[in-house]
């Protein structure tokens, strides 16, 4: 006869879990014994200190670096270089995506079929294959060397090595204009605070970040001219003997991971926007009409607000999977986050602490972004009164 | 009461014209901006659709296609033992007409699908022995659908079905790998070992990973929905940790880290160790599916259940997830396409599948600048099978009539 404390449901759920932890505890307890007694044979002990050692191998892409800084600080170039990536990738993918997604929705047949042929190829071919195409078939095998260079309107040219545009450089005045820019900044969020109030006391909707963004540029301008040279100048890429000087430089393998990135999460996104657009009703729409509204009007303070709480879940994700595609770079050669850990790795053995470090960052990136988006979605979710 | 004589006038209904030019105004020049839209995305189109026909027709050199077919599709597999690569392809294509035969209805059409495809591909300039060797396929797909048509009315030929489609996995192992009665592919012919064959790798790892990660994916949506807070919490920290880091960094873990968390007696090689991977990584994914269809069963279903007196097991097994796995088959498929996409990241880890091929073609000295050539038909074989699945999918979407009950 079973005693009687062994039939209460109570005592066995607490056994059952007490049992089932045991045995994940176990297991992680055998993979850890035998990672410690292999790294015991290859004489290895876990620990972060060779992140204090010198690098010694360079890195060519990214923050201020030489090969004598330690692993630690080239481990940081590489996060740098993969929020660079990231961060200009989600802006463009986001513009992409939201052209592409509402031109599918486009009253213009032909537009309509052009924006999905762009949607169904992208979507279906692997970012890879894509990546691979740009990079090893478009950059290294399409475009010429640097002294043949295709020069674009805009001295901008694009060859082998890369994309080399003219960039802003700040001058000996910069700093005192640099003033004007902090006053302006402070003078356009009390402008945007200022008109968001008066706007709610007459209940009439506008642009308070039209006001905020006017008297910016209004005091950046006064700034500029009061200053007694250019604060900024251009920097134009010039031809050397073996390389470009002046201006700045993408590498190739950035701009293909950029472009292939940004096509591809377009037109995941685009797909998104079309869905959430659609799930405004017709009626809304004519609704608005009906109260006089103009189409601006209604796009922005009837479709939008409810389309994007639709849009902004799946969004949050398409942004997270840009993010986790970004490490597609070590594949064409750029120097992100994964490339360095593992040159690092090569370098030193040390597996365990390089891949702790890899998923930790990729994890904060995605917490950080998922926590980022969902204050957003709450702000914009649907309050009922 | 007299009615004043005024005449009532009615407004003809409007003659609602139709025609091609009619209906060119209405969907490319309804106004100025839309005109303007339409003549330059016409002359953009039009400029990059002559520029990439005039290069394909007179400048690419389409000759390494076919010259390099069997390198790309199977790799290095032995040329005297292709036959096995085709008996696994009509045995998937006899169980698939099997079912086509059993079920009709969209099975049936996938079954078609696959057999018109395989007439199709053989009405191209293929030598006529590679030919037959292609429509054997549809012919068994024929067969099947036979013989499912004959035994459809016996209860057995519906648990055949089941223990066919089980078998298909151990056969087609032992088909195109080796053992039991057959010679180990590799070793036999030394050819290396099994990370070179092309795209089989692709569709295998796509395929073994999807099956074995839906058994792991359902126990973690169901522990994730427990109601003891140890399996909730183990169940969650494995599919967030999962979901939260790229395959990459998965497959840099298998092949670097693995071999240091088992004893050293134990030595998967590189592509068992790639296919548990995408089986983890898909794994996660998976629970997530499941767990969207275990939400979509309303309350009164367990209610009903454990009224006429089914325990929480049997609930589950019996009532709950039935219901929510048919609900995820477009998901799935959904997550088969992804997959099916993401093992072309099996090259990081020195296994050579369909896109890890083209160096070896471009090795070849003849083939040299052939590169556009081979990444745009690798992108044309991917887009072929991801079309066509998310076509299915979308289909299995329609005949489940989600979103519309």
């Amino acid at each position: 006869m079973i005693p009687a404390f062994l039939r209460d449901v109570r005592v066995l759920r607490v056994i059952g879990q007490v049992v089932f932890l045991a045995l994940v505890a176990a297991g992680l307890g055998w993979l850890y014994h035998n990672l410690e007694s292999n790294l015991q044979a290859i004489g290895l002990k876990i620990g972060f200190g060779f992140l204090n050692n010198t690098a010694g191998f360079p890195i060519s892409e990214g923050i201020k670096y030489t090969s004598t800084d330690t692993n630690g600080y080239a481990f940081l170039v590489g996060v740098v270089n993969t929020l660079r990536v990231v961060l200009v990738g989600i802006v463009f993918a986001t513009l992409v995506g939201t052209v592409i997604g509402i031109s599918r929705l486009s009253g213009n047949w032909l537009i309509r079929k052009l924006a999905g042929f762009y949607v169904e190829t992208i979507r279906n071919i692997p970012l890879l294959v894509q990546l691979f195409f740009w990079y090893f078939a478009v950059f290294l095998s399409a475009f010429p060397l640097v002294k043949n260079s295709i020069a674009l309107p805009g001295f901008i040219y694009i060859n082998k090595r890369g994309l080399d545009l003219p960039w802003l450089l700040p001058t000996a005045s910069f700093q005192r204009w640099g003033w004007f820019l902090i006053v302006g900044l402070i003078v356009a969020s009390a402008s945007y605070l200022f008109r968001r109030m008066q706007l709610k006391r007459v209940g009439r909707p506008g642009f308070p970040l039209g006001w905020a963004l006017a008297s910016f540029i209004a005091i950046a301008t006064l700034g500029w001219f009061l200053s007694s040279a250019a604060p900024l100048r251009w920097d134009i890429p010039l031809l050397g003997r073996y390389n470009f000087s002046g201006g700045i430089e993408f590498s190739a393998s950035f701009f293909a991971l950029f472009v292939g990135l940004v096509t591809y999460t377009g037109a995941f996104i685009a797909e998104i926007v079309r869905a959430g657009i659609q799930s405004v009703d017709k009626g809304q729409t004519e609704a608005a009409k009906a109260a006089g509204f103009s189409s601006g009007m209604i796009l922005r303070l009837v479709i939008l607000p409810q389309a994007l709480r639709v849009i902004i879940p799946p969004l949050t994700s398409q942004y997270l999977n840009l993010t986790k595609n970004s490490s597609l770079a070590i594949l064409i050669g750029y120097y992100d986050l994964v490339n360095i850990g593992e040159t690092i790795f090569n370098q030193t053995g040390r597996v365990v602490e390089v891949l702790l470090m890899i998923m930790g960052s990729y994890l904060i990136m995605s917490l950080l972004t998922s926590l980022f988006m969902n204050y957003y979605n709450r702000r914009i979710s649907l309050v009922e009164h | 009461m007299s009615r004043s004589a005024t005449t009532i006038e009615i407004d003809r209904p409007p003659v609602i014209r139709s025609g091609p030019l009619r209906w060119l105004k209405e969907n490319l020049f309804s106004t100025w901006y839309n005109t303007l839209l339409t003549v330059g995305s016409l002359a953009i189109a039009l400029l990059l659709a002559v520029l990439f026909g005039h290069w394909a027709l007179t400048e690419a050199h389409w000759a390494v296609i076919p010259a390099n077919l069997k390198l790309l599709f199977v790799g290095t597999y032995p040329l005297d033992q292709l036959w096995r690569i085709w008996a696994t392809l009509y045995m998937v294509a006899l169980f698939l007409g099997f079912s086509g035969g059993l079920h009709r209805g969209l099975i049936l059409q996938i079954a078609l699908m696959v057999a018109a495809a395989t007439v199709l591909l053989a009405l191209l300039p293929f030598a006529w022995a590679t030919r037959l060797w292609i429509l054997a396929t549809a012919l068994s797909t024929l067969v099947g659908f036979g013989l499912g048509r004959l035994t459809r009315q016996s209860r057995t030929s519906r648990w055949l079905e089941i223990s066919l489609w089980l078998l298909s996995f151990p056969l087609t192992l032992v088909l195109l790998k080796g053992g039991l009665f057959l010679p180990v592919v590799g070793e036999a012919h030394n050819v290396g070992g099994w990370n070179k064959w092309g795209f089989m790798l692709n569709l295998l790892g796509a395929v073994v990973g999807i099956t074995l990660s839906l058994p792991i994916g359902i126990l973690l949506a169901l522990g994730r929905r427990s109601s003891l807070p140890a399996v909730r919490l183990v169940s969650t920290l494995y599919i967030e940790l999962i979901r939260g880091v790229p395959l990459i960094t998965l497959l840099f873990m298998a092949s670097n880290m693995l071999p240091l968390l088992v004893p050293t007696t134990f030595r998967p090689d590189i592509v068992i160790r790639a296919m548990m991977t995408i089986t983890a990584f898909s794994a996660a994914y998976m629970a997530e599916n499941v767990r969207g269809g275990l939400q979509a069963i309303p309350q009164g279903q367990f209610e009903a259940a454990y009224a006429v007196g089914l325990g929480r097991m049997l609930t589950t097994l019996l009532i709950v997830l039935p219901q929510a796995l048919r609900a995820v088959i477009p998901a799935i498929v959904g997550q088969l396409i992804s997959l099916f996409k993401d093992t072309t990241l099996f090259g990081f880890i020195a296994i050579l599948e369909l896109l890890g091929m083209v160096d070896s073609v471009l090795g070849n000295l003849q083939w040299r600048g052939t590169i556009f050539e081979l990444y745009i038909f690798i992108g044309f074989i991917f887009w072929i099978f991801c079309y066509s699945l998310s076509y299915i999918s979308r289909r299995i979407e329609k005949n489940l009539g989600v979103g519309e009950r």
